[in-house]
């Protein structure tokens, strides 16, 4: 008995699912016709909608997101950025946001080079103010009409961008209170030992599918393993 | 021009009576500023003209230092964000790492999860509550409270071995199973608990000097709440019915039955009695997980994620290689992203997860909820009297670990 009423609830999250899944492709679909001159493409990741769109666009797009009856994004809960260095233009910003008439996500993301100037979201959304600073300090993206666009997180002073992937993990600078001189003084990093980043890389099989170098032609493992699959793969 | 229009455009009224606004520093050692806070205050008099709050004094580069660990080494460093709450954090990884791998948590792993995260919410909320009513002058609920905050610590060091870096919610489940004895003694402890909670209201809900600084102080409306990207009880005080929990639940939180609280005022009060009604509540959901939960595992069943049992190790050498492995090269992620958010009991506390595939984060972004909250502080002590802006700081209940990271 109580397996089967385990079982039914089972079945009926699967269908809330399925018919949450179908309202999200269709406002999907909605946003993709409305925006359709905007939108460079879209892509779910795993359950995220997301969108790339032309840095010069993101306002309009915020903004129609934000406004739109059918959307009502009206929160920003985030803005960041990743550096891949090897891309043309490295910097991927990303925006998430929120709605919480239809409880959904979804996130925007636009590219940047180092001397490419963002235009600034604070005209739609005001939270994108100190976001917007922290993407400025912390990767060096400047954004255009930005009231404020300070360092935030960093010390006063500070030279580089620090989550750039060429910034050196134990940074340039370090400081200490000089005794002579009474006050904090900035020295370049002195470190005892080198810094040692282990890979630790190697072809084990529990590795997921990432194919390694020279052994393209063996076969991508599947994830996971137990001693019970194991076994019954023996026993098979 | 005659005489006496040469002397009045000699001194110039206008200007001559204008007073340059006295500007201040209000921290980043001071007490009320709730950790390493330095507020630049221009005032008129006493009034708060502009306030220009400077972060980073705890600035330790989290993010940085994330991207150069395995997911497993990773984790840690969340207990340090907000070590009021240290294991509501640890459960946004976890929950993304998760989500990236594929792989469900056994059920009573993630009602352990839950528990514990609830039980963090009380902790949080009882530290933030009794030092908002210290910041206006009482001291009483500050020295009643810790001692029950005290006894909830020793239950964190029980069921994980330290008291606030617990490193206890890992990707798959938890570190380890509840000690024996332990349910019961949270069971003693939940039950006491209200009684105690009561004591606090008993001290400041009605109280004339309390509610002198609190009521219309810091005042935010709805349209500012959403505006501003807040969350958690900064929103619900704003009168927004929104609960992670309850909208996206993750976890076993979609068995559970509680109510959310809703201010109606969004001043800082309004974020008080939220504060206060969210004890009820995560009382109710803890006893709830404390008798449904399973018997059974609490970590995945793969040893490409979870460590072997020790035991195992001294039989097996699969086991003993996997130990090995998940200690030097950790798991591999499948590439891909994710922004996976948990109701941390400051707010919304989220995880932007890039993996490209390898054993460690590519990107790991940690959206603070404090972070927000303190960027409002502006416009919440715009016009207010400087001791205002007091009350305002304590009811953001900001952490300067998870705000500069």
């Amino acid at each position: 008995m109580m397996t089967e009423t385990t079982e039914n609830n089972d079945v009926t999250t699967h269908d809330d699912d399925d018919c949450l899944q179908a309202s999200r492709d269709e406002l999907a679909q909605y946003i993709a016709l409305n925006l359709k001159d905007y939108l460079v493409s879209r892509e779910w990741q795993k359950d995220e909608l997301c969108l790339n769109v032309q840095r010069e666009d993101i306002c309009y797009v915020l903004k129609f997101l934000r406004d739109d009856a059918r959307c009502r994004f009206t929160q920003l809960m985030n803005v960041t950025a990743v550096d891949y260095p090897d891309h043309t233009e490295r910097f991927s910003i990303v925006y998430n946001l929120l709605s919480l008439t239809n409880n959904d996500r979804i996130r925007l993301k636009t590219t940047a080079s180092e001397t490419d100037i963002v235009p600034s979201a604070t005209s739609v959304f005001s939270s994108a103010g100190w976001m917007e600073r922290e993407v400025f300090d912390l990767f060096g993206v400047a954004f255009a009409n930005h009231a404020d666009l300070r360092r935030i997180l960093t010390d006063y002073g500070f030279d580089g961008h620090p989550l750039r992937k060429d910034f050196p993990l134990t940074g340039y600078v370090e400081l200490r209170y000089s005794e002579e001189e009474k006050r904090v003084v900035y020295e370049p990093v002195e470190l005892t030992q080198d810094f040692r980043s282990f890979d630790n890389v190697s072809p084990w099989e529990g590795m997921t599918n990432i194919q390694l170098p020279g052994d393209e032609k063996g076969v991508k493992p599947e994830f996971g393993w137990t001693p019970s699959k194991v076994e019954l793969a023996g026993k098979e | 021009m005659n005489a006496l229009e040469k002397i009045t455009e000699a001194v110039d009224c206008s200007t001559e009576t204008q007073i340059k606004p006295f500007t201040f520093n209000f921290g980043p050692q001071h007490p009320a500023a709730h950790g390493v806070l330095r507020l630049v205050l221009e005032m008129d008099g006493e009034v708060v003209e502009r306030a220009d709050p400077h972060i980073g004094l705890l600035h330790r580069g989290t993010e940085k230092l994330i991207e150069y660990k395995t997911y497993m080494q990773a984790l840690p460093y969340f207990d340090r964000l907000d070590y009021v709450a240290p294991m509501n954090q640890e459960h946004a990884f976890a929950l993304a790492t998760e989500k990236l791998l594929g792989i469900t948590v056994p059920e009573r792993g993630q009602y352990i999860r839950v528990l514990f995260a609830e039980h963090g919410r009380i902790l949080n909320h009882l530290l933030n509550l009794t030092t908002f009513a210290l910041d206006v002058g009482a001291i009483t609920p500050a020295l009643w409270m810790f001692e029950e905050r005290e006894k909830g610590m020793e239950f964190y060091e029980r069921v994980c071995g330290a008291r606030l870096h617990a490193n206890y919610f890992r990707t798959g489940g938890v570190a380890q199973d509840m000690p024996a004895g332990l349910a019961e003694d949270m069971m003693d402890w939940l039950e006491q608990l209200p009684k105690h909670i009561a004591d606090l209201e008993g001290l400041l809900s009605e109280n004339r000097i309390f509610k002198q600084r609190t009521v219309d102080i810091g005042i935010v409306k709805k349209s500012e709440a959403l505006d501003w990207g807040f969350s958690g009880p900064m929103l619900r005080g704003s009168g927004v019915a929104w609960d992670l929990r309850k909208s996206q639940p993750y976890d076993v939180y979609d068995k559970m039955d509680f109510n959310v609280p809703v201010g109606k005022t969004g001043d800082c009060y309004a974020r008080y009695l939220v504060r206060v009604a969210e004890m009820y509540e995560s009382i109710k959901i803890m006893k709830q997980c404390l008798e449904q939960m399973p018997k059974g595992d609490v970590m995945v069943n793969d040893y490409k994620v979870a460590p072997p049992p020790r035991a195992e190790m001294k039989q097996s050498m699969e086991a003993l290689i996997h130990h090995f492995k998940l200690f030097t090269e950790g798991y591999h992620v499948p590439a891909g992203e994710t922004y996976t958010a948990v109701e941390a009991p400051k707010g919304e506390f989220a995880v932007y997860l890039v993996s490209d595939g390898s054993n460690r984060p590519y990107r790991c972004h940690i959206r603070a909820p404090g972070f927000l909250h303190l960027q409002g502080f502006e416009f919440m002590s715009k016009g207010h009297m400087l001791a205002d802006a007091v009350s305002v700081i304590g009811s953001l209940d900001i952490v300067f670990g998870e705000i500069d990271r």
